[in-house]
């Protein structure tokens, strides 16, 4: 078979993935955004798949919103992910899977830097030794948490209770996916698919009957880039970013955007509200935005989990729409009841973008 | 409401698709040699007007491709058909003339 345009990226951008034993490494800030997402990988790899997973408390930030922000210098960050290989040495594992897409493109971007400048490496460790009292092996394996539900897709497909299909139409659902810049822009050979098309969600949404729509911006960055949105005199310069993708998209009027990055569905979550507010104009039917999930919300929809379990009540845009399509029940009392039917208290909905 | 003390800036881009390029089309059949441009720059170089307002024969004919009419017209204005252009385009695209054909072209949209 001769493989032309995608097709030829996809084969000529595979990596290879282990099965199972995994040291996991958890992001900053995709619990407060997100809390379910991660939470629901590991019930998904150790509980559904059973996979041996493996994660450290005291693992802490790999330093890459510091580095990417211009506040530390790499020689810091490396000292930073020096200890996190040091942990997973001590914890016996040689795979080391990243829950974030700067995590990610942050350990890449250090272990080509050490493979090319081997005398930074031995400066390093001996800087992790004076500091720490800690020595590492290089991990064998690196992946993103994507890669891992990537190559899980279709053992999850086959478990599914739900697919991406709209029950009404029968048609499948039409899907954005947003793949974080630092996961395959930086270094196209570690990632799924490439840098032009990365495959990595493609085939998660294929696998779990969706369709993904190609739209004129779909690399665009989600507008997030670190101090565009840190330092507040450029935040509208993040947030002109997602409102052209927005434009570009919505022609094809999508049902859904899946993302893998920690920041890409916070961006392109709360920038619809904040468009909605400041030009009246949203993206959905009848008022409402375009739901944005992470994978692990859309694997845990597509395995039959209860939506508010998942987390989808944090979601800016509302995710209602997207279930009633899907055909998943939910219950709109339960919404904001967290576990014991514990009251987490109503918040005030906006009035220029639909919420329940 | 924008209390949120930034802005929405709009998007630069421009779809050829919607834009109406028949005016163009129109010059470049009087003018083939308007599509000959590789805006090297050496006209913008030359040119005694740009120094004092941004005249360029080269930002003129990519504002016309791209159906930024206005923009084109404003840089134009400023023209004084001193032909320097012309003497150093690499191209030997007789550029004096396609100004001359350019006012022409839409001086007659106008009146219509």
């Amino acid at each position: 078979m001769i493989y032309q345009g995608k097709q030829k990226i996809w084969s000529d951008y595979q990596k290879e993935i282990p099965d199972d034993h995994w040291y996991y490494v958890r992001s900053c800030i995709r619990q407060n955004f997100f809390p379910a997402s991660e939470k629901m990988f590991l019930e998904i790899c150790r509980n559904v798949l059973g996979k041996d997973f493996h994660e450290n408390e005291h693992h802490t930030t790999c330093g890459g919103i510091a580095y990417h922000c211009d506040t530390i210098p790499q020689e810091t960050a490396m000292t930073i992910v020096a200890r996190q290989f040091a942990l997973m040495t001590e914890a016996g594992y040689e795979n080391y899977v990243a829950s974030c897409i700067t995590s990610f493109g942050n350990y890449t971007e250090i272990l080509e830097t050490w493979h090319e400048f081997p005398e930074l490496e031995a400066k390093i460790r001996e800087m992790l030794w004076k500091s720490c009292r800690k020595e590492f092996n290089k991990p064998k394996y690196l992946a993103h948490s994507s890669d891992l539900i990537y190559k899980y897709r279709n053992e999850i497909a086959e478990k599914a209770k739900f697919h991406l299909i709209n029950k009404e139409t029968g048609e499948p659902l039409r899907v954005v996916e947003h793949i974080g810049c630092h996961y395959s822009k930086m270094f196209p050979s570690k990632g799924v698919g490439g840098a032009e098309y990365p495959y990595v969600l493609t085939g998660m949404v294929e696998a779990w009957g969706g369709n993904v729509i190609d739209y004129p911006e779909r690399r665009h960055c989600c507008g997030y880039g670190f101090r565009q949105y840190h330092v507040k005199a450029n935040r509208g310069y993040s947030l002109s970013n997602t409102h052209k993708k927005f434009e570009s998209m919505a022609p094809y009027k999508p049902d859904m955007i899946i993302t893998n990055c920690p920041g890409c569905p916070y961006f392109l979550d709360r920038w619809q509200y904040v468009i909605a507010e400041m030009e009246g104009k949203t993206y959905g039917e009848n008022g409402c935005g375009i739901p944005v999930l992470t994978y692990e919300e859309v694997a845990g929809l597509v395995l039959g989990y209860d939506p508010w379990d998942l987390g989808l009540q944090l979601h800016q845009v509302a995710v209602e729409p997207l279930l009633d399509k899907i055909g998943i029940e939910y219950d709109l009392e339960d919404k904001y009841k967290g576990i014991d039917k514990k009251d987490l208290l109503k918040p005030e909905l906006p009035t220029s973008i639909k919420c329940f | 409401m924008n209390g949120f003390g930034f802005r929405l800036s709009p998007s630069s881009a421009i779809n050829l698709d919607k834009v109406d390029r028949s005016r163009f089309e129109e010059l470049c059949s009087i003018e083939p040699d308007a599509l000959r441009c590789m805006s090297c720059g050496s006209c913008s170089a030359t040119c005694p007007a740009a120094q004092f307002s941004g005249m360029s024969i080269r930002k003129v004919l990519l504002n016309l491709q791209r159906g930024k009419e206005e923009e084109a017209f404003r840089l134009m204005s400023n023209c004084m058909l001193c032909g320097k252009c012309t003497m150093v385009c690499p191209r030997g695209i007789n550029t004096r003339r396609i100004v001359l054909t350019i006012s022409r072209i839409y001086e007659k949209e106008e009146k219509r």
